[in-house]
């Protein structure tokens, strides 16, 4: 399978990057690892007029301990955070879940912002990233602003940012209890898409593949503030959500896998402490 | 547009169409076929070539992303004709049926044990995720990974 006929740019700093960005507008897309975007290119779900190659920004490759929380370069690719001493260290769930993206080559290659920024619902990162209550980092012409993770899925594929902005980092704050974390995905293979996943962290449970965005099981997260053991929580977690009926599953076994994997996930967390 | 990339130690400069993906450049462009294309979704592993000593799909990166780098096929991995460590366990353990994946497990392998040398049986069943075969014939796949490192680790 062929993209269609593109005209290819490759960007050598993030203010050259936005440039292109803004000359060219809604005809072109940023390309990071492009293990998102250049498959959707070949089967021309996608067909960008311009691409903005950003693979050669290495300095937006970093993982850094900034005290409070930790700095993630939206370049770093997911074999870099699965590897990471400092996110092993502070935030495993993070690493964990990079861990278990696609497979050893797709890890060489995806980025963290790049997997954010594509926001498919079906991805392991946005969710956990929900759990663990980051800030993204976007750069405009105008200089740049945070955005807290709650506000930045706004639908299939949609952000909040602009077509001229670009992320640059993802900030995620250290955990209060950083080892009691889970991260729960059940797929028909092992590379495939989650059908239905989910991250557990100081009490915030995320959902892989429950709607249109990745989502917080509110109802799950307020009944076990409220005390409920961890299997009487998680009979919650498929409340208010809008999984898709698909060739993969039904809305009904979805919402069960979510119900299953929710108190696979506090269970295991919980005997981590 | 030009691109330029180094494959398995030359220097091949090529005018191609923007959109060209590795693994046709290395395929049509340079004429090396041992590089299949599989599923073409990212998914089977066929395609694995090294790109700067990593394993990746050469279906899912364009050649104008590889431009300036590295690639290593597996025509690349024999020196003065001696077969690589992994390629002679593959051999030894009878690690290919049809042969059609073996290029993309090979590259795979070699990518694998470079990041981790010793990896246990579970780490090599978790390494090679990313690579189908259709015969099925993962078990002789997997002693050969196993044997290619404790060949590596007798010889290092």
């Amino acid at each position: 399978m062929i993209p269609v006929a593109f005209t290819y740019k490759r960007a050598g700093s993030v203010s050259e990057a936005l440039e292109l960005a803004a000359e060219h507008g809604d005809d072109a897309k940023f390309l990071a690892g492009g293990h998102s975007l250049l498959p959707l290119m070949k089967l021309r779900l996608a067909a960008p007029e311009v691409i903005i190659d950003l693979t050669g920004l290495r300095d937006l490759s970093y993982v850094t301990d900034q005290g409070s929380h930790i700095a993630i370069g939206a370049l770093t690719r997911h074999h870099d955070v699965e590897h990471s001493d400092v996110l092993r260290r502070e935030v495993p769930l993070l690493a964990h879940t990079a861990s278990q993206v696609g497979d050893p080559q797709i890890r060489h290659r995806g980025t963290i912002g790049g997997s954010i920024a594509h926001a498919d619902p079906a991805s392991d990162l946005p969710a956990t990233l929900l759990t663990l209550d980051a800030t993204l980092v976007a750069q405009g012409s105008d200089g740049s602003r945070e955005i807290p993770v709650g506000e930045f899925f706004q639908g299939l594929f949609e952000t909040a940012l602009e077509p001229d902005e670009m992320l640059t980092e993802i900030r995620v704050p250290k955990p209060a209890a950083a080892g009691a974390w889970s991260f729960q995905k059940f797929t028909q293979r092992a590379i495939d898409w989650a059908i239905v996943g989910c991250a557990v962290q100081d009490g915030r449970i995320g959902l892989v593949n429950m709607g249109g965005t990745p989502l917080r099981a509110a109802a799950a997260e307020a009944a076990l503030s409220d005390g409920a053991a961890p299997a009487d929580a998680a009979a919650h977690a498929a409340e208010g959500t809008s999984a898709a009926d698909d060739i993969r599953a039904t809305r009904a076994y979805r919402e069960h896998l979510a119900r299953v994997l929710v108190s696979r996930a506090l269970t295991e967390a919980s005997s981590r402490v | 547009m030009k691109v330029d990339l180094t494959v398995n130690g030359k220097d091949i400069t090529a005018d191609v169409e923007d959109r060209m993906l590795l693994v046709h450049f290395l395929r049509d462009v340079a004429n090396l076929t041992a590089t299949n294309v599989g599923c073409d979704t990212t998914s089977c592993g066929a395609c694995t070539v090294l790109l700067d000593g990593e394993s990746v799909k050469s279906c899912t990166v364009l050649a104008a992303q590889a431009s300036g780098h590295q690639v290593t096929t597996l025509e690349g991995l024999a020196a003065d004709g001696e077969m690589h460590p992994v390629q002679r366990a593959f051999h030894n353990e009878h690690g290919l049926q049809c042969g059609f994946c073996t290029p993309g497990m090979v590259m795979a392998i070699v990518s694998m044990l470079k990041e981790n040398p010793h990896p246990t049986e579970e780490q090599v069943r978790q390494g090679l995720e990313g690579n189908l075969c259709r015969c099925t014939g993962y078990h002789n796949i997997v002693r050969a990974a196993l044997a290619a490192a404790a060949e590596e680790k007798v010889t290092a």
